[in-house]
């Protein structure tokens, strides 16, 4: 009796066993039937009806601002090529994705910006593993007679946040930008008869005022938010020709007197801008310097058009207007300057479906995408797209119609070495200890000089 | 015979699932990553390339990991000594006194234990907050003028860190400490008294050699749980590079695209803790008393 209930027992658990090595099996048979399918359809061509791809799209505030626009414009596609979407669309979507990308099951269609704190894009573009999008921009748009290239504004392809290895070739598809620059009350300016200062020297004279009135000059959600500012500040100063040197980090670019003036604008700043910021500018409370514009309690700080809907909830001073300016410039009579922001889309090397995942980056600048997005504030880089813009993102966008420079590109990619830290790390962190006084401005730059060098040295491409 | 020869197969069977699944989530992962920081590749790269030692030798010379590995170990002397203490006292005060509402305290000093990290560092942010924060608002009314203390920023920021960390593991340990006091004999204590000895000295003498086996246990695991904690509060409560931790840094080399790297980085730590615990536990070694 007592022998048959251990054997029962063990039956039992080989059974168990038994069950859970079934299902590896099965998961394991799921994630291999793609490469079959995916053979097979490279052969011959649109038997589309059982392709089926997987976007992964960040849920930003524009998703936010429209819930389900992703998935309308998916849905819209599948209607178009008969082609099935699988989307993911999350707000961490690098912890939704990553895993699995590392057990080397990859989507088919990432829309994920450069410039973000856990940088996927970034080491993607590091580790050469993006598909080259050249001939999407030949391709036409499933749906509508015109080419891909037709649809996007001259430039936008030109520059190293789509082509990262200045070589001409377009590895990322350039989706939703938006102009970042100094955010402010209009209210309080009006209020006390300011007018917007077009000089940095006017900013300063602007600052002793604030300085009268128990307000300081500057605050900054998080350092992060440098990254635009210092691209918008080095392109007003030095050009477009000391800007691209820069990003590049060509030799000796870090003791000319353009870069120079960029540490000194910063540094200056740094000394203007209320003490409470670098406690705050952290994930958890960065909303809380934002409020100190809000609050009057700082009258700039570097941020995009996506900070109306953010804090459109948060209390604010009496008769509080949102006003943005470009950076101010260099010198009198100058050109201000404002950095474009723009949000990519690309195709891992390793997609199942290369061919429909084309085709999907080749739909997202068709005219209904593009209605889609719009209902969400997202604006493409599309021909006639700013003229339906409406409220405050009217003004916002019309930043270069009103004389600011556009400043666009990326820091160069370098391979990565270890210990030498990113750009953020580099150029961007210390920042907090500028303002409060636990990095000195010569050790800031000379640790910018050493870490530029070696990147110089890594250079991609 | 055959019958402790089938007893012993059964038993072979019983553990084989958690032999199993240990081995291959624990022991199978934890060898990857040694092997891993030998080589250099990206998080999502299909390519790698031998690199020997030299991840660890870059290690030794980045600065960034000398300034997080001292700030872990400051986290975890200061955050042990600190909880542990107060562990010990509430602990004694709450079983061996008499006082209203134990339960109740028991309870309140529990409760940070249940709390996600992420709900600590929404708490903590509106206490630190520099302006109306509850800290800095008490601190105005005791001293009589606006106090504006920067608690998340330089130089006060890593005490902040060790002040949520001791809130949060405080009532753990208090509980396990309870129980275990709450084991000892009450004739004990009543002996004691016969024999003269006061509160402290019942509580040196009886107490603490009685709980001492579960004060060395507790000691390890707290030592390994506050190198994990104190990424996770770090991470959530202050801005990146403030009080970066051993981990904040494997992490930060990882986004950086040197998976490599920051397995090294995983692999300096994990022999840390290790050794950490092993010197721990040797030096509380003590005779084991019997009640």
């Amino acid at each position: 009796m007592k022998k048959f209930f251990s054997l029962l027992l063990t039956l039992a658990l080989v059974l168990s066993l038994a069950a859970c090595g079934g299902g590896n099996g099965g998961s394991d048979a799921g994630t291999t039937t793609p490469p079959p399918a995916d053979s097979g359809d490279t052969q011959t061509p649109p038997p589309a009806e059982d392709v089926t791809i997987t976007v992964a799209a960040l849920a930003s505030g524009y998703e936010e601002a429209y819930p389900g626009m992703w998935q309308e414009v998916c849905d819209a596609f599948t209607a178009e090529t008969g082609v099935k979407v699988n989307l993911i669309c999350d707000k961490n979507l690098e912890d939704v994705i990553g895993p699995s990308m590392q057990g080397g099951d990859f989507p088919d269609v990432i829309h994920l910006a450069t410039g973000r704190e856990k940088g996927l894009t970034e080491q993607f573009i590091k580790d050469r593993n993006i598909a080259e999008l050249t001939d999407v921009l030949s391709m036409t748009i499933p749906g509508e007679s015109a080419k891909v290239s037709d649809k996007i504004v001259g430039g936008f392809t030109d520059t190293s946040v789509t082509n990262p290895y200045g070589d001409g070739v377009t590895y990322l598809a350039p989706m939703f930008y938006s102009p970042c620059g100094l955010f402010y009350n209009a209210g309080l300016f009006e209020e006390k008869g300011w007018t917007v200062p077009a000089t940095w020297d006017e900013m300063w004279e602007l600052a002793e005022k604030a300085q009268a009135e128990g307000s300081y000059l500057f605050t900054y959600p998080t350092t992060g938010y440098f990254d635009a500012f210092l691209y918008a500040l080095m392109y007003s100063v030095g050009g477009a020709d000391f800007f691209n040197k820069a990003t590049s980090y060509a030799e000796g670019i870090w003791d000319t007197p353009e870069a120079q003036q960029c540490f000194d604008i910063i540094a200056k700043l740094a000394s203007y801008t209320n003490p409470v910021t670098p406690a705050q500018a952290n994930d958890q409370d960065f909303t809380q310097n934002q409020q100190l514009v809000l609050d009057n309690k700082a009258l700039f700080m570097p941020n995009g058009t996506w900070i109306v809907g953010e804090m459109a909830e948060a209390p604010r001073a009496e008769g509080f207007q949102w006003g943005m300016t470009a950076l101010p410039a260099a010198k009198a009579g100058g050109n201000g300057a404002s950095y474009c922001w723009l949000e990519q889309a690309w195709i891992p090397a390793a997609a199942p479906n290369l061919d429909a995942a084309k085709q999907f980056v080749a739909f997202l600048y068709s005219d209904a995408a593009c209605a889609i997005f719009a209902k969400g504030g997202a604006v493409q880089p599309v021909p006639g797209l700013t003229d339906n813009l409406e409220g405050d993102n009217k003004l916002f966008y019309a930043i270069y119609d009103n004389g600011a420079d556009a400043a666009m590109g990326n820091f160069a990619a370098y391979n990565a070495v270890a210990g030498l830290g990113t750009v953020r790390e580099v150029f961007l962190d210390p920042v907090n200890g500028l303002v409060n006084s636990s990095v000195t401005v010569d050790q800031w730059v000379s640790d910018i000089k050493a870490a530029s060098d070696q990147m110089r040295a890594n250079l991609m491409g | 015979m055959r019958s402790s020869k089938s007893r012993g197969r059964f038993l072979a069977l019983c553990v084989a699932p958690a032999v199993v699944l240990y081995f291959v989530f624990m022991i199978l992962p934890t060898l990857n990553v040694f092997r891993m920081s030998l080589f250099e590749r990206g998080a999502y790269s299909p390519t790698e390339t031998f690199v020997g030692m030299a991840n660890f030798q870059a290690l030794a010379k980045d600065v960034k990991f000398i300034t997080a590995m001292q700030n872990t170990i400051l986290l975890i002397v200061t955050v042990t000594l600190i909880t542990f203490f107060f562990a010990i006292v509430f602990a004694a005060i709450l079983t061996r006194e008499k006082i209203k509402g134990q339960n109740f305290f028991r309870i309140v000093f529990y409760i940070p234990n249940i709390l996600s990290v992420v709900v600590i560092a929404g708490i903590f942010s509106a206490i630190y907050k520099p302006e109306n924060g509850m800290l800095n608002s008490i601190l105005s009314f005791f001293k009589g003028e606006t106090v504006m203390v920067l608690w998340k920023d330089q130089p006060m920021v890593i005490v902040s860190v060790i002040i949520a960390m001791v809130w949060q593991a405080i009532g753990y340990y208090m509980v396990m400490y309870m129980a275990s006091m709450s084991a000892v004999p009450e004739s004990l204590y009543e002996s004691a008294g016969l024999d003269g000895a006061g509160r402290l000295t019942q509580f040196f003498q009886l107490t603490l050699p009685l709980i001492w086996t579960n004060i060395r246990t507790t000691l390890t695991f707290f030592i390994i749980s506050t190198i994990n904690m104190a990424f996770l509060f770090v991470k959530a409560m202050v801005a990146k590079g403030m009080a970066d931790v051993g981990l904040s840094f494997m992490y930060a080399q990882k986004d950086a695209g040197l998976y490599g790297y920051s397995m090294a980085a995983g692999v300096v730590i994990f022999l840390f803790s290790f050794l950490l615990s092993a010197l721990v536990n040797w030096v509380t070694k003590r005779e084991v008393l019997e009640m």
